[in-house]
Formats: structure tokens, sequence, C-alpha cells
């Protein structure tokens, strides 16, 4: 081990201890919530194509539609639908039955068909924009609802602050390169000069706290320092590359927590808004989603059994490919599920078909339920919630009627 | 204390204090810096237009050269490839060096958040090659005038045309989209609607992006430059928010003719005056402040200045201090500056340099450069901010940048340059209780003091 190395790991250590033992770093507790089981929620965002991932090839008119999109390679799901050929990799969790999709849902967004009041409607879990949307999220009001949830209940992982944590109750966020070179004792001042300001203090908390676990657990291993001075190795290369922030390793990441006491976990892919040439634009979203979800089978272990995954986004696209090979901003679109506690291996929903007529405004995909009510059941079978609990608080106004029964 | 128009100015309206600057004695002062020429662009700018395509161009054609095995050019696409990598490495610094002077922070502050309301997301070699020239010549001479003149100048260029899609947009019955079967792309059009002029909330529906979209047709871009393609301009006239524009022949100027129009709607003065307040006063502006400074833009059709005027003349505009805190560029600035770096001293850093003082601490606290998350670009509220990751890099990046930096400072007396009256008892404290002289000075940088305005 060379000097730098050694002192490298000897600070990351001294800051570990320090925090763990100072009186003005209140620790992250880890307290568990009664359930065992785990969510998480992948926000993808740009407006995915639902027709071009779960494609209903078995609609006559469909290849009329997209008639450059629909030569893709396509692989059959269920004689109706098929998978786009980018996330092949995923079949077999479709076999499994841990993998499945829900087609025709949307927010109760509608018409202005904006990204970015979608996403926040999206996250807001609300069924109007404008006013409060901002102000929290439903996966936080979900969280004040669960008896014994604590913070380090809920993560967000990567550089971006999301709505859907976002609350009066404390959650965790936290990027998988970050670090903080400072002495325990210089922690300790900046605690100091943060009490007085309650969102400093809790970001600095946090961010201080994490930085020393973190580098605590990496570097204790199984205690062998060969495999410390490798894992401190892969720390840094995944610092300095781009890696940790691609969707695998945000995965990775969440998968490390769930497999402690996090019991939510939520990060977000983009790169879904394919007005040109989406033949080939979507291929890297596509990419990304499946790495994230394999990561997040493979290194979850047992864990997975108990996890369900939604990948939810603002809205779908245009029915109609659009002047440049690519589609534009829709309404009704598809979700995504993955994880051992769902029964996959089956298109939820209820289809509407693709007649012309049978469009919303003659242009979209005519969303068939709200995609909040999927959710909110997840919420329901997972957690213990109660429909009220769900229709008042997580998801105002949602309509919880009739549980499409997609959890095991 | 009491905080003086001084520390609220350069604070709320400025990139904070410089050792060498002086002191904004009233509103006049601040608006002065917008009356004479662009001091930014005088001293620090990249190559204009012309000459940008000319490198991209000659790049783009060794390259080709290059790809049918053509070895011979090899040293001199690597000398074009130098070129045009330096290019975009002095964009940055530029962005920087701008922002860094003394005596121009109001204006610096006005360009960049023009910047923001017209965010392009640089896409592909050409893309990246113009960025800057956009910022320079595209936003910044209208930053002071008209906003009809700087929304015309913002849409139709190149940058923009090549972000938004707008050159892959055709009129579907125009010859070029009937002989090779190409379409509108509404990208463009929505943007403009609900981004750059009325705002989402605005009386427009999907009809009029559909209809704009194929107003629009026509704006192209290819390696010469921006200009008015009449063959994939979809024919006849197009009704926008209830008006018709155009017919035939299509022309440029029936773009314009709407542009101009939707410039001067009420519910764009609405929005840009929201926006404004927001993005300099508060999260949650009063209502007051936004109804004033919107009553200027309509009774001025549209004169920045008059609007910016108008909010600095309003009370809320000098109310306490603390109602936002900096983004990560206004951090690192306004950091700079405090430890007395002035732009001279950042001359000629490498790609390298630019690359690790610049582009990855920016990333890192959150807000990666020429990368927002979309053309809303960045969010303003605080909360979007401060997150544990984001105060993470503030922090590591103010630990490197003091030990660079800060080798001679007293962190004693870098407290008063940087905060003044700001600083509180608890926060001299700790910055005189700091056990290295670095730490002292990153405590300053990491308090919410200094990130708050």
């Amino acid at each position: 081990m060379d000097a730098s190395r050694r002192k490298f790991l000897a600070q990351s250590l001294a800051i570990g201890c320090s925090a763990a033992a100072s009186p003005f770093v209140t620790p992250v507790t880890f307290a568990s919530i009664p359930s065992d089981n785990r969510l998480v929620v992948i926000v993808l965002r740009g407006a995915m194509d639902g027709l071009d991932i779960c494609a209903p090839l078995g609609e006559p008119v469909f290849r009329q539609y997209r008639p450059g999109l629909s030569k893709r390679d396509f692989r059959d799901l269920d004689g109706f639908f098929a998978l786009n050929e980018n996330l092949v990799d995923l079949l077999p969790l479709w076999k499994a039955g841990e993998l499945g999709f829900v087609q025709a849902v949307s927010t109760p967004y509608r018409d202005k068909r904006s990204h970015f009041d979608g996403q926040d409607l999206l996250e807001a879990g609300l069924a109007e924009e404008g006013g409060n949307v901002r102000d929290s999220g439903w996966i936080n009001r979900m969280l004040s609802l669960i008896p014994g949830a604590e913070q380090d209940s809920a993560f967000s992982i990567g550089r971006e602050s999301m709505l859907i944590l976002r609350g009066d109750f404390p959650v965790t966020s936290w990027a998988p390169e970050s670090r903080v070179d400072m002495s325990p004792h210089g922690q300790m001042l900046l605690d100091a000069i943060y009490a007085k300001d309650p969102l400093f203090a809790q970001a600095g908390q946090t961010a201080l706290t994490l930085a020393a676990q973190l580098s605590m657990e990496q570097m204790q291993g199984d205690g062998d320092e060969e495999d410390a001075e490798m894992m401190a190795e892969m720390l840094k290369s995944m610092r300095s590359s781009q890696e940790a922030q691609r969707a695998s390793g945000l995965a990775a990441f969440a998968a490390e927590r769930l497999k402690e006491d996090t019991r939510f976990a939520t990060f977000s892919i983009g790169g879904w808004d394919t007005h040109l040439r989406q033949d080939r634009s979507i291929r890297n979203a596509s990419k990304e989603l499946q790495a994230a979800l394999l990561t997040l089978h493979q290194q979850l272990g047992p864990v997975w059994d108990k996890t369900c995954v939604l990948c939810m986004t603002e809205f779908g696209r245009t029915v109609r490919e659009n002047g440049s090979g690519g589609t534009d901003h829709g309404t009704g679109g598809a979700m995504i599920m993955a994880g051992g506690a769902i029964k996959g291996r089956k298109v939820y929903g209820d289809w509407p078909g693709l007649e012309e007529a049978a469009l919303y405004e003659r242009r979209d995909l005519m969303p068939t339920a709200d995609l909040r009510r999927y959710a909110g059941w997840a919420a329901h079978d997972l957690f213990g919630l109660s429909v009220g609990q769900i229709e008042n608080t997580v998801f105002p106004g949602v309509d919880m009627a009739g549980n499409p029964g997609f959890l095991r | 204390m009491e905080q003086s128009f001084a520390t609220k100015s350069a604070f709320r309206f400025g990139y904070g204090f410089s050792p060498t600057d002086r002191d904004v004695a009233g509103v006049d002062d601040l608006m002065a810096q917008l009356r004479g020429p662009d001091e930014g662009v005088a001293r620090f700018a990249g190559p204009m237009l012309e000459e940008r395509l000319a490198i991209q161009r000659a790049y783009q054609q060794l390259r080709n050269t290059m790809k049918k095995g053509d070895d011979s050019v090899k040293p001199e696409l690597k000398k074009a490839t130098r070129l045009r990598n330096r290019m975009r490495g002095d964009d940055t610094r530029h962005l920087f060096q701008r922002a860094m002077m003394d005596g121009q922070g109001f204006r610096e502050r006005i360009a960049f958040f023009w910047m923001d309301h017209f965010t392009v997301i640089p896409k592909g070699r050409a893309g990246n090659a113009l960025w800057g020239n956009y910022i320079e010549e595209g936003l910044r001479p209208h930053i002071t005038g008209s906003f009809g003149d700087l929304l015309v100048s913002a849409v139709t260029h190149p940058s923009m045309l090549i972000y938004l899609d707008q050159v892959r947009s055709t009129g579907p019955n125009s010859p070029v989209g009937k002989r090779k079967k190409q379409g509108l792309n509404e990208n463009l059009a929505r943007e403009v609607l609900e981004l750059h002029t009325m705002g989402v909330g605005g009386a427009y529906t999907q009809n009029d992006v559909r209809q704009l979209a194929e107003l629009l047709t026509g704006l192209d871009f290819n390696k010469d430059g921006a200009k008015f393609n009449k063959r994939k301009a979809e024919p006849g006239a197009e009704t926008v928010l209830g008006k018709t524009y155009g017919g035939d022949p299509a022309k440029r100027s029936h773009i314009e003719a709407f542009l101009r129009d939707v410039a001067r709607h009420p519910d764009t003065a609405r929005h840009i005056a929201r926006k404004l307040a927001v993005h300099f006063v508060s999260d949650t502006p009063e209502q007051s402040l936004i109804d004033h400074m919107e009553q200027a833009f309509v009774q001025t059709d549209g004169d920045l200045p008059s609007v910016y005027g108008a909010m600095l003349d309003h009370p809320a505009a000098w109310a306490p201090l603390g109602q936002k805190t900096k983004q990560p560029f206004d951090f690192m600035v306004s950091s700079y500056r405090a430890l007395g770096v002035t732009p001279q001293d950042y001359k000629k850093p490498s790609n390298g340099q630019v690359n690790k003082q610049l582009i990855l601490p920016m990333q890192f606290m959150g807000q990666p450069l020429r990368k927002a998350p979309g053309p809303n670009g960045w969010p303003e509220e605080a909360e979007a901010w401060i997150t544990p990751q984001g105060l993470a890099g503030r922090l590591q990046w103010a630990l490197t940048t003091t030990t660079q930096w800060g080798q001679d400072l007293d962190p004693r007396v870098f407290i008063d340059t940087a905060l003044r009256e700001l600083s509180g008892g608890t926060l001299k404290f700790a910055v005189s209780g700091a056990e290295r002289r670095v730490e002292g000075l990153t405590l300053v940088l990491a308090s919410p003091e200094f990130n708050r305005r």
C-alpha cells in the first residue's frame, strides 16, 4: 500500500469514528419500519414512449401509424404486446414473472403536455398543477403515515433533488461519488454554524455522516486489508469516473441501502424525449433502464423477492410518428413494474385500442386509468396503508376502486 | 445588524463582494451598468459565428477525409481538434471571467438569467462549437434592449434551432416534405409558448402549438449558418393565438411578426415579470412586486431595462437578505471574488484545469454546466440545491479552492471581506477556532450567510 493510499484510508476512518462519537453530529438512525417490503420508484424523465417500449403489435393499425418505428426487432411478450429490442435482456425477468407493464395509464395531467408540469404532478402525486405542487412529494407523505419510519427509511439517489421525496418528513439523499475531506474538528465547527438554519443543518449533518459511514463501510469490507485496498481503489475510480452517475451506479447504491433499513429508494433516468429519429434516440435511455433493473435484480439478492420497482413517466407520446422519425408529447403511456414482489409476465390495464376515434384528441393513446391508482395499491399491499389514507393524503383525489392485484 | 444597501445589492443583484470592487451606492448605480457597452463580451469572448462555423467545417472535413482512409491529414486533424476543444474550454472560462469582473455584477447576473431562460443544451458537434456564440452574439446584445428583439434573436439562433429540433421540422406539404416524406416536429413551437413567452399557464392550446410548428417551418441551419429555407416551409397561412400569419410565399418575416406579437402578450409580461422576481428577489415573491414589473413590461412593450428598473424600485427588492440560496455557479463566482481571484488570474488554464476546477465541481454541486435538466433550465428553490450531496460538493470545492487561492488570507479578515455585517458571533467564533487556515476560509464559504441571498 503506498503512502497516499494509507493516508486516504486513515483519514476516512478518522472521519468515520469521530462522526459517530461527536456530540455535534446526530448519527442517521436505523429504525426499521414494520414491513419488510421495498418500493423503488424510477422516474423516467422526458416522457417515455410506452408504445415503443411495450408495443401493441397485435393492433392492425399500429404499423400504419408508425411506418418507421414499427420496423424495430420487437420481442413477443404475450402474443399482443411486444418488448422493445433494447430491453431484450429483461426477457428472463418477464419469463420469471418478475417484469410486467401497465398500459394506457397517466397522471391526471392533461392537454398542455409540458414535461415540467407533467413531472411535477407525477412526483407530487396531486391532481392539479400550480399552487403548492412543488412543496411535497407522494413518497414523503406516505412515509408520514407509516409507523416507525425514520430518516433512513427513504433514500433518493443521484445529483438532483427529487420532488417525489420532498416534504416535512425527514428523508435522505446522496450521490454515490460524493465526499467531504474535512477534519473532525472542522466538521464540528460546521455543525455549529449550521445549527440555526434547518435547511443547512439537515443537509450538512446528513452529508458528513454519510460520507463518513460510507467510507467506513467501504473500508472495512471483511476486515482483510487487501480487500480494503481494493475497495478504496474502486471507490476512487468510481468517484473520478462518470460510472457512478449512470443508472447502474445509482441502482447499485440503492441496492446497498435497500439491503439495510431503507424501504423506499428513488432515482431518475432521463433521455426519453425522443422527438427525433426515435429508432435510435430511445436506445440510450432504454439501455440505462435495463442496466438499472438488472443491477437491482443482481445486487438485491434475497431482498429482490420483497421488492417492487415502479418505473413511471410524466406522459406518453403521440401514436403517430412525427415528421422527423420521432414522436411528440402525448397523453396515455405505460408504467413498467419489476421485482420479486410483483405478479409479472402480464400487461395490466384497460387497453383502449388505437382506432382514431379511440385516441385522446385523435392523436394520443387514451388514458384509461390513473397511474396513481397503481402506485396507491402498491402502497396498500406493501406497507398496509388504508385506502382512505391513500385517497386523502398520499394521492389526494385518486379513485382507488378495484385492486388490480399486481402484487404477490 | 442592519443590512446596508451595498450588501443587499452585492448579494441579491450581484456576485458578492470582492476586495477590489467599489460599493454600489444606489439604484442608479446598478442601472448605469446596463447603459454602457457590454464590457464582459468586449473583454472575454470567443470567435464570432462565421469563424466558429469555419473551425467546425474544417474539422468536419478533415474527419471525413480521415474516415475515407487518408491518414496523411492526421496531424492537421489533431490541430483542428485541439482548436475546437480549446474553444469549448474558453467558452466555459469566459462565462466565469465575465461574471467575476468588478463593476458589472448586475449586468452579469441578468446575462445568466437569460441564458437560463433561453436554455440551450448543446447537441452534437455543431451545437458545442456554437454554444458560446449563442450567449455572446445571440443573447447578450439584447438583454438591455427590448424583449421582442431578444426573443427573435434567441429563437432563431442556430444553437436553438439545433437544440429544439427545429432543423428537423419540415412542412409536410412543402416541396422537401413531400419529396422526402418529412413532417412537423413540435418541440420548438411548444417551448416558445410554454417556456420562452407565455408560460405554461398562458392562454394557448395544443392547436396553437401545432399552428406555430407549421409557421416555424423554414427556419433552418446548415454548415454555413442559419437561413430561411422556403422549400421546407409549410404552404399557406397559419393562425396562432387567433391571429393569422404568413401566406405564400413563406418568409422569415412572418415568423418574426408572430414572435414580436407574442413578446408583447399580457401572459408573456406576467411570465417574465414573475421569473425575474423569483430569480433575483425571492423563491416566493410578493404579488405586488410582480404586478409592478408586469406593468412596466406592458407599458413599455417589453423594454427590459424598464422592467429591471421596476424591480429595483419596489420595496420588496430591498427586504432583508436570506430569501434565496445561490446556485452553484453563483456560489463559485462569488467565492472567487471574495478570495480576490480576478478574471486575469484565470488567464488560459488548460482544458484539463477548466474541467477539474469548474466543470466537475459544478456537476458535483448539482449544476452541470451545459447540461440543465431540460429547456426549462435550473430550478430556483433553495431545497433543490441545499441537499446533502449538493452541500458536500460545495464543501469539497471550497476546501480545494481555498487551498489554491487562499494561502495568504487570514480567515478572520476574510470573513469581513466576504460577509461584512452579515457575519454573526457564532460564525466568527467558529472561523477563528478552525485548526487550519483552509478550513477557516472554507467555513466562511460554506456558511448559510454566504450561501443565502
